[in-house]
C-alpha cells in the first residue's frame, strides 16, 4: 500500500493513527493494581514497561527477555526469576511445586541457557497441612531431578491465615548460555518460520476445570514439563539459524506472538488450521467463548527459525518425547509491523491481539 | 466438536460466497445489519467479511447486552457491592464495563466482594452456602439469558432463600429494533435476525419488520456457514423483491419460540415503562423488572440505590455506530481516546461490541479471499 493510497483513504488514515497510538511506550496510569495487571496481557505490560522497568533503569532488564545474561565472566551465565501462585495448588497433570521448577527452567531454556541451579523461596499460609507441604517439597525435588537442576538455595516465610492462599513459591534459576546461539527478538526477520512445540491450551483449561466453577468434566491435563530437551534439539538442528524462542505461558500463544512482533518490528501470520489443539480444549474454549490462542501453557514454546532450516528444525522438534504434535504454524512478514494476523480456515483474516487482562467468558 | 465442524467447512463457505457474489446485479450495493453481538463476533472471528463482495456491507447492530447497559446501572451495581455484607455476582462479560467512576474490576480491587459466575444458579448456590451474606445477582442479557434468571428466582422463592436477590437489567430485542427502524437516518436493506433470542421468542414476533418497515429479516445461527447462508437468503429476497421473515436457524428456532420459557418469564418479570440504553437513549417498554409476586427478591426494592442517570460521554458516537450511520473507525475517539483498555463508549466494551470487534479483529484493510 503506497503512502498516497493511505492519505486518500480515510479508513486507512484513521487506522494508521490508531497504530501510532498503540506503538507508543506503555504507561501505567491506573489508580491501583487490579487482577488484570497479573494476567500477562496489555495491563501487565503497562505495569512492567510503564512502572517497573523505568524505576529500575537497567538496560538489560529493558530487553524484557525471559532470562538475562549475568554481566561479567564473558556473560557465560543467564538468570531468571518467577513467582508461582495457582489455585488449586494440585491439578490434573501437576502441582504448584512442579510448575515452580519447570516454569523457571523453561525461561532459561528458551533463552538458550542450559538450566544448572535453582533457588526456592516459599511463602506459606498459617495452617497449611504438613502433608500438602511435604507433597509440594517432593514435587519440587522430583521436577528438579527430571530437569537435571539442583536446588542450591532457599528461604521460607510464614504469613497469618488468610494473608496467602496456601502457598506461593518464588524460584530463581541460573543456566549456562549455549555458545551456539544468540537468541533475541531483534534477530527475527521477515520470512522466518514459526514453530510450535505441541498442542496449546492444555494447562489453562485444566486449571479452569480443576477450580470446579463450572460443571464441565473433560480429560485434560496440564502440560507442565521442562522445555530444555526441546530447546536443545532445536539449537542442535538449527544452530545460528534459530532466531528466538519463547514459552507460551500466561496470555497464551497470542501474547507471546504479539510481544515478539512488537519487540522485533515485524508482523506475524498464524494459520489457525495449523495450530494443534486437543478436541476437549477446543470444546471447553468454545463453551466458554475463549480463544485457545489466549489460554496459558506450561510446556510449550514458539520458535522462530530461518526458512531454509525450518523443515529440519521441525523434524528435530518432533523427535523430542512429548513434542510429537509440533507444527509449523505460520511465518514472519513485513506487512504490518507489530501486529499478529490469523488466517482463518476460510482464508479470511483477523487480528490476533493480546488481551487486556484475563480472558473473560462470553455468556450472553 | 464434530457437529460444529460441518458448519465451518471452508469449501462450502467459498461456494456460498461465490453464490452471494453471483446473486447481486452489478452496481448494486447492499447494507445488512446483524442485530446480535454473537453474529458480530462470528463475523470477525472467522473473517467472514473477507469472503463477501465489496458491494455487501455488514453493519453491526445493538444486540450486545453488555454494551447497552447505561453507566448509571453500573454505578448502582457498584453501590450494591459496597453495601456491608453484600456479594455481587455477575457474568464475566460485565466485569470491565465502565460506570461513571470505574468498573466492577476496580470496585473489586477497592475491596468489594464481586464474583464472576457462569450461571445465575451459581449465584443462588453462593447464597445457599453463605447464609450470613446478602447475595445479589446482577442480571443482564436479552431473552436469551432472561429465562435462566427467571428459573433461578423461581427456585429461590420456592426454597425460601432470604439472602438472595436480583438486580435486573434484562432487556428485550424488539423495541430497540423498532426504534432503529423508526430512525430517519437508518440505511439498512435487511436484517440478520438474532438466533439465540429467537429460540425463546420464536420467529413470529419479527413479522412487523417486513410488514411495517419493508425490510427482510433472516433469523440466523452463529456458525460461519449459518451467517453466510443467511446473507444469501437475504440477497435472494432483495433480488426477488420479496420481503419476509425467514428462518435459517430451523435446527434450533421454532416459529413460536419456547412456550415454557415464555411462561416462566411472564410469571417472574414485567415490562418496565421505559429503560435507558447506552447510545440509544430511552426506549419505552424495552426492559424487564421483577413482577410484584417476586418483589421480595428485587434488589431495587430491597436497597435504596442512587439510581442517578449518567449521560453518555459527549465525544462518544456509539448511537450512530449502532444505527449503522457511521462505521466504528469514523467515530472521533475510536482507537485513540477510546480503546478496549479504557473504553469510553459502549461499543468498545465487550468483544461483541462493534467497535471492540473492529479494533481487535478487523483493524486492517485486508485482502479479499479469491473465489
Amino acid at each position: 500500500v503506497s503512502a498516497n493510497e493511505v492519505a486518500l483513504d480515510p479508513e486507512r488514515r484513521k487506522l494508521q493513527i490508531v497504530e501510532t497510538a498503540r506503538s507508543k511506550p506503555a504507561r501505567f496510569t491506573d489508580r491501583q493494581v487490579t487482577l488484570a495487571h497479573g494476567a500477562g496481557g496489555r495491563a501487565t505490560r503497562a505495569l512492567v514497561e510503564g512502572l517497573l522497568v523505568p524505576a529500575f533503569g537497567s538496560p538489560t532488564l529493558a530487553e524484557l527477555d525471559d532470562a538475562a545474561p549475568i554481566p561479567g565472566e564473558g556473560a557465560k551465565f543467564a538468570i531468571t526469576t518467577d513467582t508461582y501462585v495457582v489455585r488449586p495448588i494440585r491439578f490434573p497433570g501437576g502441582s504448584i511445586g512442579e510448575l515452580a521448577v519447570n516454569g523457571t527452567v523453561n525461561d532459561l531454556a528458551v533463552a538458550g541457557a542450559r538450566p544448572l541451579a535453582l533457588s526456592v523461596s516459599l511463602v506459606l499460609e498459617e495452617g497449611l497441612p504438613a502433608d500438602e507441604l511435604r507433597a509440594e517439597a517432593g514435587a519440587i525435588a522430583a521436577a528438579a531431578d527430571r530437569a537435571q537442576v539442583e536446588v542450591i538455595a532457599g528461604d521460607t516465610k510464614v504469613v497469618e491465615r488468610g494473608r496467602a492462599d496456601k502457598m506461593y513459591i518464588c524460584t530463581t534459576g541460573v543456566g549456562a548460555r549455549d555458545p551456539r546461539v544468540r537468541l533475541a527478538p531483534s534477530a527475527i526477520e521477515p520470512g522466518d518460520r514459526i514453530l510450535l512445540s505441541g498442542t496449546i491450551g492444555d494447562h489453562g483449561t485444566a486449571i479452569m476445570l480443576a477450580r470446579g466453577e463450572f460443571e464441565l468434566a473433560a480429560d485434560i491435563e496440564s502440560d507442565t514439563r521442562s522445555l530444555w530437551p526441546t530447546a536443545e534439539a532445536l539449537i542442535e538442528a538449527a544452530g545460528g539459524s534459530l532466531r528466538c524462542m519463547r514459552d507460551a505461558t500466561r496470555g497464551g500463544v497470542a501474547s507471546v506472538a504479539n510481544e515478539l512482533a512488537r519487540a522485533s518490528g515485524v508482523s506475524m501470520l498464524v494459520r489457525e488450521s495449523a495450530v494443534p489443539v486437543r478436541p476437549p480444549v477446543v470444546g471447553a474454549a468454545e463453551l466458554l467463548g475463549i480463544d485457545p490462542l489466549h489460554i496459558a501453557n506450561e510446556g510449550k514454546l514458539l520458535a522462530f527459525v530461518a526458512p531454509e532450516v525450518a523443515a529440519e528444525a521441525l523434524r528435530a522438534l518432533r523427535s523430542v518425547p512429548g513434542c510429537e504434535g509440533a507444527a509449523e504454524i505460520g511465518e514472519v512478514t513485513a506487512e504490518a509491523p507489530g501486529t499478529v494476523l490469523v488466517e482463518t480456515p476460510f482464508g479470511g483474516h483477523r487480528v490476533m491481539d493480546e488481551l487486556v487482562g484475563d480472558p473473560l467468558p462470553r455468556i450472553c | 466438536m464434530r457437529y460444529v465442524d460441518e458448519f465451518r467447512d471452508p469449501d462450502l463457505a467459498r461456494a456460498l460466497a461465490a453464490e452471494i457474489l453471483a446473486s447481486i446485479e452489478p452496481g448494486r450495493r447492499v447494507k445488512l445489519m446483524e442485530v446480535c453481538g454473537g453474529h458480530t463476533h462470528s463475523i470477525y472471528r472467522y473473517g467472514i467479511d473477507d469472503l463477501l463482495p465489496e458491494c455487501v456491507e455488514l453493519v453491526h447492530g445493538p444486540g450486545c447486552p453488555v454494551c447497552v447497559i447505561p453507566m448509571g446501572r453500573v454505578d448502582d451495581g457498584i453501590a450494591l457491592a459496597r453495601e456491608p455484607g453484600v456479594v455481587l455476582a455477575c457474568f464475566g462479560d460485565m466485569l470491565r464495563v465502565p460506570g461513571s467512576e470505574g468498573t466492577f474490576v476496580d470496585a473489586k480491587a477497592d475491596g468489594a466482594d464481586i464474583r464472576m459466575v457462569y450461571s445465575p444458579l451459581d449465584a443462588l448456590r453462593i447464597a445457599r452456602e453463605n447464609p450470613d451474606r446478602e447475595v445479589v445477582f446482577f442480571a443482564i442479557g436479552f431473552e436469551t439469558t432472561a429465562p435462566s434468571t427467571a428459573l433461578t428466582l423461581q427456585r429461590a422463592k420456592r426454597e425460601g432463600i432470604g439472602n438472595f436477590s436480583c438486580f435486573c437489567n434484562h432487556v428485550t430485542i424488539l423495541p430497540p429494533l423498532r426504534a432503529l427502524l423508526e430512525s430517519p437516518d437508518l440505511r439498512i436493506d435487511g436484517f440478520i435476525g438474532p438466533g439465540h433470542v429467537s429460540t425463546v421468542i420464536g420467529a413470529r414476533p419479527f413479522e412487523f419488520v417486513p410488514r411495517d418497515y419493508h425490510r427482510p429479516l433472516v433469523i440466523s445461527g452463529f456458525e460461519p456457514l449459518d451467517v453466510l447462508q443467511s446473507i444469501r437468503m437475504l440477497l435472494d429476497q432483495i433480488v426477488e423483491n420479496r420481503c419476509e421473515v425467514e428462518n435459517q436457524y430451523r435446527r434450533v428456532v421454532p416459529l413460536d419460540g419456547n412456550p415454557r420459557a415464555l411462561e416462566l418469564m411472564a410469571e417472574v418479570f414485567e415490562l418496565r415503562p421505559h429503560f435507558e440504553w447506552r447510545g440509544l437513549g430511552f426506549i419505552s417498554q424495552s426492559a424487564l423488572r421483577l413482577s410484584d409476586a417476586y418483589a421480595g427478591l428485587d434488589a431495587e426494592r430491597r436497597w435504596d440505590l442512587p439510581g442517578v442517570r449518567v449521560a453518555d460521554p459527549k465525544a462518544c458516537q456509539c448511537g450512530e455506530v449502532l444505527k449503522g450511520v457511521i462505521k466504528p473507525w469514523e467515530c472521533k475517539v475510536f482507537g485513540t481516546a477510546c480503546t478496549p483498555e479504557h473504553a469510553i463508549g459502549t461499543c468498545m466494551v465487550s468483544s461483541e461490541g462493534a467497535c471492540a470487534a473492529y479494533y481487535n479483529y478487523g483493524r486492517f484493510a485486508r485482502e479479499k479471499v479469491p473465489l
